[in-house]
């Protein structure tokens, strides 16, 4: 056996099976209480329960339902306002600005206001997604129109394009990296924005799971629902996103194909 | 078709002040010539090449394509750029065909004539690559095909054959006289090359350092196809290099001065 055969998916198995053993141990080395550090069995266990009493479908199927919602309307108007911001010189000074100012509030600093504006609402929520995934999402589509080789541009309109179609065959078009590093990024603050809010108040959903067991001081079901949470968020950035993000960098003949 | 260019002058605002870029440009180029415009880098051709295009706007004078002055960019004057600038979200076939989308051609037609052009540039079998799969020189022939597929009244070629290695390019002096030949194109090419120059010139207009004025014209009139080493062109291009030499040599002195 070579040190070439440990790599990749192998060598990924290995560590993750070491750290597994490695918490096992621990915990029988009993340092805590098992209130404290549960061990990987009886984490398991609260996995397996959660799913079989409907309680964890349930709180995906929520906190997705809402993730969408709130990303949805973040691509609605994120990604035109980008555009503009891109496009048009006077807004990336103006309204470009405090995009950029807002982008350094951490989204979940939108929930009092929220609250005040919308009471204890399911709108409330989706507006702190909305404020955590928007901004990102525009700023990095103003990113891609703005850096559109001017080249591009000039080819473009001494074949004739112009106006609307200037706009659509070519802008657009070209900014289609930055709009999905965008959206990536849009993806993963909706998600953290989302399990803030549901921890703080929100009734279902995988954060009112995370707050169940720490009031009923059931450490395993924290860390199992934090599991799930973690996946979540991996498999739809795995799935959806990296895979798109690679196409199109490698077609765009962009560096640095991230792996 | 008779292009003129009347009184042509230009001036860029930069830091330093106002760089005078082209001082009273006259000429014109009647149907089916072929004329080349050199002079040393910086003397403001291939800014002459964008006024034609439309893609400039003079300070003064203007460029009248069969006695009616021209009004912005048009299809009726393509530009071929030193890079390609094809789109990197088409294939081949897409990027040829992108400038007679907007001809009112149907989609049959516009590919019909893509591939016409495709195979006029030796690029038949190509139609589904993407650009990020070609080489330097097949991307210049597929922007040589999409410019040639809008029939215009003027070809304006801006150094296209400058980043290319010394091979390809000589290659590219023999295909272009055949498809101009074949064709009939009215063709507007800028060079730093005096050898090139006279290879694929009828006329080659001498522009001297900045800022740029029409020093001297000269006819070449050697029989086609021409190659780059030909005695007696390499005869020809002694003369006008001893010309242009001066004009190199006084950029040069600019440059010193500006840096």
């Amino acid at each position: 056996m070579n040190i070439r055969w440990l790599s990749g998916w192998r060598l990924k198995v290995l560590f993750f099976f070491v750290l597994v053993v490695a918490w096992e141990m621990l915990f029988r080395l009993r340092l805590w209480p098992p209130y404290l550090f549960p061990s990987v069995f009886s984490v398991g266990r609260a996995l397996v329960n959660g799913f079989a009493n409907g309680s964890y479908p349930l709180a995906i199927l929520v906190s997705l339902r809402r993730a969408a919602v709130g990303y949805g309307l973040s691509l609605l108007v994120g990604i035109p306002l980008g555009l503009l911001l891109g496009r048009v010189r006077c807004l990336q000074e103006t309204v470009g600005s405090v995009v950029l100012g807002l982008q350094a509030l951490p989204s979940i600093c939108w929930l009092p206001l929220a609250l005040l504006w919308f009471g204890l609402s399911e709108k409330a929520i989706l507006f702190v997604v909305v404020m955590g995934a928007l901004l990102s999402i525009s700023l990095s589509t103003a990113d891609g129109v703005h850096n559109t080789p001017p080249l591009y541009l000039r080819a473009a309109r001494t074949m004739g394009a112009r106006g609307v179609r200037l706009y659509t065959s070519v802008i657009l078009p070209a900014a289609l990296p930055g709009i999905l590093s965008g959206m990536k990024l849009g993806w993963s603050f909706a998600w953290r924005s989302l399990m803030a809010g549901e921890l703080l108040y929100v009734s279902m959903g995988l954060g009112q799971l995370l707050t169940m067991g720490r009031e009923l001081n059931n450490m395993s079901q924290v860390i199992a629902v934090m599991l799930v949470t973690v996946m979540i968020g991996l498999v739809v950035d795995r799935a959806l996103f990296s895979p798109a993000e690679r196409r199109v960098r490698e077609r765009w003949g962009l560096q640095n194909v991230p792996g | 078709m008779k292009l003129e260019v009347c009184g042509v002058s230009k001036t860029f605002q930069t830091r330093r002040g106002q760089t005078p870029a082209l001082r009273d440009i006259s000429f014109s180029v009647g149907a089916g010539e072929f004329v080349c415009l050199l002079g040393p880098s910086g003397c403001g051709k291939s800014t002459l090449l964008s006024v034609i295009a439309g893609l400039e706007r003079p300070d003064s004078g203007e460029v009248r394509m069969d006695g009616r002055p021209i009004a912005g960019p048009g299809r009726d004057r393509v530009v071929i750029f030193q890079e390609a600038a094809l789109f990197p979200w088409l294939n081949v076939r897409d990027n040829v065909a992108f400038g007679l989308a907007a001809t009112g051609l149907p989609r049959a037609a516009r590919y019909e004539r893509a591939e016409r052009y495709l195979r006029l540039v030796r690029l038949q079998g190509f139609h589904h690559a993407f650009v990020h799969e070609l080489s330097g020189g097949m991307k210049q022939r597929v922007a040589l095909a999409r410019a040639l597929a809008l029939e215009p009244q003027v070809l304006l070629m801006d150094e296209p054959f400058g980043a290319l290695d010394a091979q390809t390019r000589d290659m590219f002096h023999g295909e272009l006289q055949e498809i101009w030949a074949q064709t009939g194109n009215t063709i507007l090419f800028v060079t730093h090359n005096v050898r090139e120059a006279l290879v694929l010139g009828d006329r080659v207009l001498l522009f001297s350092a900045r800022p740029g004025r029409i020093k001297r014209e000269f006819r070449c009139d050697l029989p086609r196809p021409r190659h780059i080493e030909d005695h007696a062109l390499v005869d020809a291009a002694r003369e006008v290099l001893a010309d242009l030499r001066s004009e190199v040599l006084a950029a040069a002195a600019q440059e010193e001065g500006a840096g």
